[in-house]
């Protein structure tokens, strides 16, 4: 090969070439600090909006929503599905360029509002009337930091044929502990098991609720994991599942409780609103009855799950997106969502609509009143997966060893490691 | 070659004649040029490594040393970024708490699934090789292409069928049934291995003389070993990484001089002691690379573990790789995921170097051995041993 080049100049060319790569990797804007809120662009805005999906009827009610406002209000707004929400999420923030609008689980609020990843908005949708205990649910630091989305409750959902078979009518349902107990011994023959529930914190947790306990005060600032009503509540469950007439879902060759009420291996199971879309679509032959959760020795007691519609503090485009949100969270849009896939709305008014609509699932929004969020402390997530570890082995471990565990952890995120 | 290297030289020096140089100043000069042309080639990569490693290995070790929560740049400092100095690594081992208990299990369970994986996948890999490198099979391309392809599907689509057949009501617990054995629940039995040999000897619970803790775990749990879940993780990378390293030791095979093994017949070795004595130690520097891969890339398994329960059941599939990933972008604590990662490298080294000094040649002088296969003594007598029984029958 000839070339003309002389080799000095090429030598150059290649050095510089690199170089400049080189500095166009360290120098490339991605590393520059911005301070305050970014600067907002003007005109029609280009919104992304991030969602994590139960499948298609969801994602295309949002799309279908979302859609609605853009074509209202000027604005494109665009509907991502993401396949692993909270690892695109964490990407999005830590490049600097996350989505506009996203679906916030209740318990990462407090993660992602410590990190400054949130724009806290809530006082712009103040007054749409949602729920009291979701907006309990949503402030972190003494504010709304995002508009609840919808929510599911946790109830008692029954086998009706099981039940049937039994000899039970409807007078049988449990309304307390020991009826729970006697009911389930009922329904345990062979295959069957009475109450069959996923062994992790979002199910056992009502208990602790029920015996007038929870994980955390009622402001979220201090650890109360073990009280003594926790303890008894979990000495309850253990009971149960030593019993037998309790059992996790794993131990039947069930994913959850509504797998094993489907297959019919469970008479009785504590799950969500999920659960009527789910047995639909895989056991469309079942008949479920749901019950509001049996009050425990300090009354009723039950989970609430919830998304909130996240804002990122990082958004060119947060006007728009306020009010993309605030569209999102009108009573009407709501129960459209109700209608598509079977969330409940956030506020008072679509509760109450929802439970005129749908009387067979009337209880799970009766669990809206007295409901109780997921804790939100920020850096939660690795203790509540070490305690969901504990309570899968509860059977040969002590209640109150796994309280104290729970206690010390817990405290450990409280004070900053 | 020869036209190739003179070209070389030219233009290396241009201007000067291609005749021979002999003055000391031309030499020198020539391989400042010489030394110039290298870096200029060399460049490019340089450069790529560089960029897409070298610095960002660097930008790791300082986020390592932060608190960043993943908001902004790393290496701005303030609320997000702060400076912590080696805090991330004192909670990763010595301060009591779920950071350092998470992260202990998680090297425990990488310890015994190394301990599983790497034996297994050398020797079936080593057993593999040997049989289709048999003269007398018949169909040797087929089986070699069978025994290669778990290697070349991808990982996650192999999981998942594993996922399927490994289910309680999966073909594995079917077949397993068929000779009346009532299949475990695989993806959910958190048991340790060797916890279930202790119950069948009635061991139950913790006994005295495994009281002791060892960063915060008791030597009990330490010695647990894989968990029934983690068995299923250790089947699959054997299944699937033994093809590559059957491949390696057929190519080790391939290259062994055919004369020795003459030699050796003619000697009168058993196939045993032929395989023991002659096939084994010249396959030495095949048995470092593949147990060395092999080590590597077991103590960074994550796939798997991503697909197969990301750490269920009670945390025994958890793996270092798998815990700092889910440190950084799960919990935001991006610092704490970098610092696991820096201590899993400064982990693999160690083992290396350790592994380097226990398969040295001790009694090879260090001329021979970079001669390629390092002959160790026992061939060598054998084959001297052959020739001179070779000429006394002639």
């Amino acid at each position: 090969m000839k070339s003309t080049t002389p080799r000095r100049s090429r030598a150059a060319i290649v050095c510089t070439g690199t170089l400049a790569l080189a500095l166009t990797a360290c120098g490339g804007g991605g590393f520059e600090e911005e301070a305050g809120s970014p600067q907002q662009s003007s005109g029609p805005a280009k919104l992304t909006i991030l969602i994590g999906t139960s499948g298609d009827a969801e994602t295309n009610a949002v799309k279908a929503a979302a859609d609605a406002w853009a074509k209202k209000s000027g604005n494109t707004a665009e509907v991502v599905v993401a396949s692993d929400l909270n690892q695109q999420l964490g990407q999005g923030f830590a490049g600097g360029n996350p989505p506009d609008v996203f679906y916030t689980d209740a318990s990462r609020v407090g993660d992602f509002a410590k990190a400054g990843n949130l724009y806290a908005y809530g006082d712009e949708v103040k007054d749409a009337g949602f729920l009291d205990s979701l907006v309990q649910t949503y402030t972190y630091d003494g504010k709304l930091q995002c508009a609840p989305k919808d929510f599911s409750t946790l109830g008692l959902v029954i086998n009706s044929d099981l039940w049937a078979k039994a000899g039970l009518t409807e007078a049988d349902i449990p309304k307390d502990w020991p009826s729970l107990e006697a009911t389930a011994k009922k329904l345990t023959s062979g295959n069957v098991t009475g109450l069959v529930i996923s062994g992790e914190a979002a199910r056992v947790g009502a208990f602790m609720k029920q015996a007038g306990g929870w994980i955390v005060n009622e402001d979220g600032t201090e650890m109360t994991a073990n009280s003594p009503e926790n303890v008894e509540a979990l000495t309850f469950v253990k009971k149960m599942l030593t019993d037998g007439t309790m059992k996790y879902a794993k131990e039947v060759d069930a994913g959850w409780g509504g797998e094993a009420l489907g297959k019919g291996t469970a008479a009785m199971t504590i799950e969500g609103n999920w659960i009527r879309g789910a047995l639909q679509k895989d056991f469309p032959n079942v008949k479920a009855t749901v019950a509001e959760l049996p009050a425990g020795p300090k009354g009723k007691g039950t989970l609430l799950f919830s998304n909130c519609w996240g804002i990122a503090a990082k958004s060119k485009n947060q006007a728009a997106a306020v009010d993309l949100v605030k569209s999102l969270t009108s009573t009407e849009q709501q129960m459209e969502f109700a209608k598509a896939f079977g969330v409940m709305p956030s506020t008072t008014a679509g509760v109450e609509q929802y439970a005129k609509d749908f009387p067979q699932d009337a209880a799970f929004a009766a669990g809206g009143e007295y409901g109780q969020g997921p804790v939100n402390l920020a850096g939660y997530e690795p203790v509540n997966a070490a305690f969901n570890t504990d309570l899968e082995q509860l059977k040969s471990k002590d209640p109150k060893a796994i309280l104290d565990t729970l206690q010390k952890n817990g405290e450990a995120v409280i004070q900053g490691k | 070659m020869t036209t190739d290297v003179s070209a070389t030289r030219g233009r290396v020096t241009p201007g000067r004649g291609s005749g021979p140089r002999r003055g000391g100043s031309a030499r020198g000069r020539g391989r400042r040029g010489d030394a110039a042309a290298g870096w200029l080639f060399t460049a490019p990569m340089i450069a790529i490594l560089g960029v897409f490693l070298f610095i960002p290995v660097l930008m790791a070790l300082y986020v390592s040393l932060t608190s960043w929560n993943g908001n902004g740049s790393p290496f701005g400092g303030g609320e997000n970024a702060r400076f912590v100095g080696l805090d991330n690594y004192t909670a990763l081992f010595t301060e009591d708490g779920l950071t350092r208990e998470t992260f202990m299990q998680s090297l425990g369970n990488n310890f015994w699934f190394v301990l599983f994986v790497v034996p297994l996948q050398t020797a079936l890999a080593f057993f593999l090789a040997l049989i289709v490198n048999n003269r007398f099979l018949r169909g040797k391309g087929f089986f070699r292409t069978a025994f290669y392809f778990p290697s070349v599907t991808s990982s996650i689509a192999i999981s998942v069928v594993f996922i399927f057949l490994f289910a309680n009501s999966g073909a594995v617990n079917a077949v397993l049934s068929w000779f009346g054995i009532d299949g475990p629940a695989w993806f959910s039995d958190s048991r340790g291995l060797f916890h279930i040999v202790a119950g069948a000897f009635g061991v139950d619970g913790t006994p005295a003389f495994a009281q002791a803790e060892v960063f915060g775990r008791t030597l009990w749990e330490w010695f647990a070993g894989p968990s029934v879940a983690m068995c299923v993780v250790i089947f699959l990378v054997v299944w699937t990484t033994t093809g590559t390293f059957m491949l390696m030791f057929l190519a080790a095979l391939q290259d062994l001089p055919e004369e020795v093994d003459e030699a050796a017949l003619l000697d009168g070795t058993s196939g045993w002691q032929k395989l023991r004595h002659i096939t084994i130690p010249m396959l030495k520097p095949a048995f470092f690379l593949v147990t060395t891969l092999g080590l590597i890339g077991t103590w960074q398994v994550f796939d798997q573990i991503y697909v197969m329960g990301k750490g269920a059941p009670a945390n025994t599939t958890l793996t270092p790789a798998f815990l700092s990933y889910k440190q950084s972008f799960t919990s935001l604590d991006y610092g704490t995921g970098a610092a696991i990662s820096f201590v899993v490298f400064a982990l693999i080294v160690a083992i290396t170097s350790f592994q380097r000094w226990l398969l040295r040649d001790r009694d090879a002088a260090p001329r021979r051995r970079r001669r390629g296969l390092g002959l160790g003594r026992p061939v060598g007598s054998t084959t001297s041993g052959a020739a001179a029984e070779a000429g006394d029958r002639a």
